[in-house]
């Protein structure tokens, strides 16, 4: 153990930061998913009456973030920092919806994973001491990925059974001290992932992209905690989908750890396999909108004492796929428990 | 992680489910083959309206890029398009909507930077390949002296 610090690369958070107020908005497909009923806020029009799908991406983080202060009954004003991030180019969704906050500001790039980091990060902050009440919020939005990343949504294409689904969705935390005892829940590791490669290049099959960077920070905290998967009442990847979460049990069985019985997925759980999103949902909102519309709340009644949000990103560019370049993948990890204090 | 990407890729391929090669054939030839009967009558239609045949057959081009503009435009084209794949893709009427789908998108843009620059995105490799592999036809036909 060197400082905070504890194994290979996981940091245990010596006075565990709380998340006391959390918020999940969401599209109409999101609406009509096995989580439609736990959503704080649903839009049926993908535009959110705006008049670009930007802006309606702008418009669901906004909105995230100021349910989720105003269930602490804080003004916006008064946090001390926002950590935000999406998949639009130079994180544009978030620098928006921050701008008029007159709150110091971080855009975070993880893709899918960007949830967990914006976590993480903010939860380091809360920790050492640089700051005393941290947004942590993520959001993507289907038509303005698709745009960006693929074809215009009009264009005849077929998608692959691999393809996952960008979730229109946002997910917004308020993280406070750790002596704030009205928070119901904790965080109380966290862990870092590393960038891995294994030279998938199907950018419609980013499941199996990440599945490996999802075993190397599981496996990476797992043994630096001395933890077994079993321990927790749920390890939750972010946007593996159907192939990523197969491909991430058989490479723990590689280690004759079965995870199976533990592990289930935000791509899996957004939407049901009948709405047609092939291998499954995807998109910072993903894991975003599933951990504060379905996690934290279970958290936070006692459902679930303690488990692990591992939201994967897949980090190429629609230049870098098309350059031919291999698609490199990041998970980073947070460990989350119910309950007040120690 | 003690993998080599060879053996991760076979893990990776074991896990993926493949496209039904054989549903996508049936949805691209029955839909496909109903476009150009659909082209078929069409053209009947404008001969019997008395133009000869070369007018018709452009007329029956312009009214199919017309009405897949027009289902383009309506979101109509894409959900056939998800079933049919091919057998919307490669008739004229895939042209149009390559064509059409993204000067919608882009419109946001506006109509110089958003739907004219962007109006050829998807079409734009056909259109060069296409004309360039006519001028080399071309070329070969004239040294031929055919």
């Amino acid at each position: 153990m060197n400082g905070k610090r504890m194994g290979m690369a996981t940091i245990r958070l010596e006075r565990p930061p709380r998340v006391r107020a959390w918020a999940a908005v969401g599209g109409k497909k999101e609406k009509e998913g096995p989580l439609g009923a736990q959503f704080d806020a649903v839009f049926s029009d993908t535009m959110c009456e705006e008049t670009t799908w930007e802006k309606a991406e702008v418009h669901l983080q906004k909105v995230a973030v100021s349910m989720a202060a105003n269930k602490c009954k804080l003004p916006i004003s008064a946090l001390d920092m926002i950590l935000a991030g999406d998949l639009l180019g130079q994180c544009v969704a978030s620098s928006y919806a921050a701008r008029g906050t007159q709150v110091p500001y971080l855009g975070l790039y993880g893709a899918c994973s960007t949830m967990a980091e914006s976590l993480a990060v903010g939860a380091c902050m809360v920790d050492g001491g640089f700051a005393q009440r941290v947004c942590a919020v993520a959001s993507s939005h289907f038509c303005t990925a698709e745009r960006q990343y693929r074809f215009p949504l009009a264009y005849g294409g077929q998608r692959t059974p691999t393809a996952q689904w960008t979730a229109t969705a946002a997910g917004a935390c308020i993280l406070t001290t750790a002596a704030d005892d009205c928070a119901p829940v904790r965080i109380t590791h966290v862990c870092f992932g590393k960038v891995c490669d294994l030279g998938i290049t199907d950018a419609n099959n980013m499941g199996a992209a990440m599945a490996p960077a999802a075993y190397d920070t599981l496996h990476t905290l797992l043994s630096d905690t001395g933890t077994h998967p079993n321990d927790y009442d749920g390890i939750f990847t972010g946007d593996l989908g159907q192939v990523g979460s197969r491909l991430l049990c058989d490479l723990f069985s590689r280690d004759q750890v079965d995870i199976s019985a533990v592990h289930d997925d935000c791509g899996k759980l957004l939407f049901d396999s009948k709405q047609d999103v092939h291998a499954g949902g995807s998109g910072c909102g993903c894991a975003a909108s599933v951990l504060c519309a379905h996690l934290l709340p279970q958290l936070a009644d006692g459902r679930m004492k303690r488990i692990i949000l591992a939201a994967t990103g897949a980090l190429m560019s629609p230049t870098s796929v098309q350059q031919g370049e291999s698609i490199p993948a990041i998970c980073h990890a947070v460990v989350l428990e119910s309950g007040g204090k120690r | 992680m003690d993998l080599t990407p060879q053996e991760y890729e076979q893990m990776v391929n074991e896990q993926s489910k493949p496209s039904p090669l054989l549903r996508d054939m049936v949805w691209a030839f029955v839909v496909g083959g109903g476009i150009c009967t659909l082209g078929q009558v069409i053209l009947e239609f404008w001969k019997k309206t008395g133009l000869n045949e070369k007018d018709a057959a452009a007329a029956t081009s312009i009214t199919l890029i017309g009405l897949a503009a027009l289902l383009t435009g309506l979101h109509v084209y894409e959900k056939i398009a998800k079933h049919a794949g091919a057998g919307t893709l490669v008739p004229i009427t895939g042209f149009s909507n390559s064509v059409a789908s993204p000067a919608l998108e882009f419109k946001s843009e506006g109509l110089i930077l958003g739907t004219a620059a962007k109006m050829f995105i998807i079409a734009g490799p056909v259109l060069v390949y296409g004309i360039g592999a006519s001028i080399v036809y071309g070329m070969i036909l004239v040294f031929l002296g055919v």
